[in-house]
């Protein structure tokens, strides 16, 4: 009934590997999802921009779903940061759409590259890059010397506050896709056959759907109320 | 008996154990969820037109106090599917 464990697999393959300046690289699946993944969202720009080159007053289906998109990044940014919007339009809407359509691809068979590290972990820096570019630019040589505040003692302290926000932005991500990945790789490999057609849904719906978007939906708020808390006044 | 164990067993057998306990770490974010969704239940009760916003809030704060959960559970999983300890044979 039950198989052997043998159908198990969740892991990272390698598709093939090339040297480059003696250092052999590895193309595995994280690298073919993603390039799945990255060719639907230029598609679908593209197609969106054409479509919205020419917009009609009487918005039709296509045009309606792409301006539900765009009102709904526009409140989620707007109701954290507040006047400075503009400037994070760009980079959390970028980000929100790859996460959210990474998360989601769990659900049509692929790994979802936001089960790598290597992936979230990027995510993660270039994150931490924007929070402290607004930080350095928003408080000059303040940045520096709010890391000896309140006390000169508490400089290593207040240094792995600041480098433990990208970890913890990615890990998060990272733990919470990989967990429904290989809770799905689970299900699927240790069920009966008769069982497998209807009940993963279930499970598809929480681990793949709500975490999913919860998750792509934590990240860019995180991101956003790191940064927001660099440049507020004191 | 005992010298029936290789070493890879004893290492793989205290892995499998000590992954099973790094997720008591589970216990922690458990709870604080719970008191958040309770709090947040509670507020919108209070007050049901902040629906929104305090959805908001504590799906926030829950995603954040999941962490330290999930630190626990990468623990767990390279303990059991890259495990460091083997290599030190």
């Amino acid at each position: 009934m039950a198989s052997d464990g043998k159908q198990i697999d969740f892991m990272i393959h390698g598709l093939f590997s090339f040297s480059l300046f003696g250092q052999e690289i590895w193309i595995t699946t994280s690298h073919a999802s993603l390039l799945i993944i990255i060719l639907l969202l230029i598609v679908f720009a593209w197609v969106a921009r054409r479509r919205m080159m020419r917009a009609e007053p009487v918005p039709g289906a296509f045009q309606n779903v792409v301006e539900w998109i765009v009102e709904m990044i526009d409140r989620m940014i707007a109701g954290i940061m507040g006047d400075c919007s503009e400037w994070f339009r760009n980079y959390i809407g970028a980000v929100f759409l790859f996460l959210l359509t990474s998360n989601l691809s769990g659900l049509f068979g692929i790994r979802p590259p936001t089960a790598d590290f290597g992936v979230t972990l990027g995510l993660g820096l270039i994150s931490f890059a924007l929070i402290q570019y607004f930080n350095i630019r928003h408080n000059r040589g303040r940045a520096f010397t709010d890391l000896f505040r309140p006390l000169p003692v508490l400089f290593p302290i207040n240094l792995i506050g600041e480098v433990a926000t990208p970890l913890s932005l990615s890990l998060r991500l990272f733990g919470n896709v990989l967990s429904g990945t290989v809770m799905m790789a689970l299900v699927y490999g240790l069920m009966p056959i008769f069982l497998k057609l209807g009940f993963p849904a279930v499970l598809h719906v929480y681990f793949d759907v709500f975490s999913g978007c919860i998750q792509a939906y934590v990240f860019c708020m995180l991101t956003m109320v790191f940064t927001r808390q660099k440049m507020k006044e004191e | 008996m005992m010298s029936q164990i290789t070493n890879e067993g004893l290492v793989l057998a205290f892995s499998a154990l000590g992954a099973g306990i790094a997720m008591i770490a589970g216990l922690g974010p458990g709870i604080g969820q719970g008191i958040a969704a309770g709090q947040g239940a509670a507020a919108v009760g209070r007050n049901p037109g902040a629906k929104g916003d305090v959805t908001t809030t504590m799906l926030l704060g829950q995603a954040v106090a999941e962490t330290t959960g999930l630190y626990s559970l990468a623990i767990a999983f390279i303990l059991l599917f890259a495990n460091p300890l083997l290599g030190r044979l």
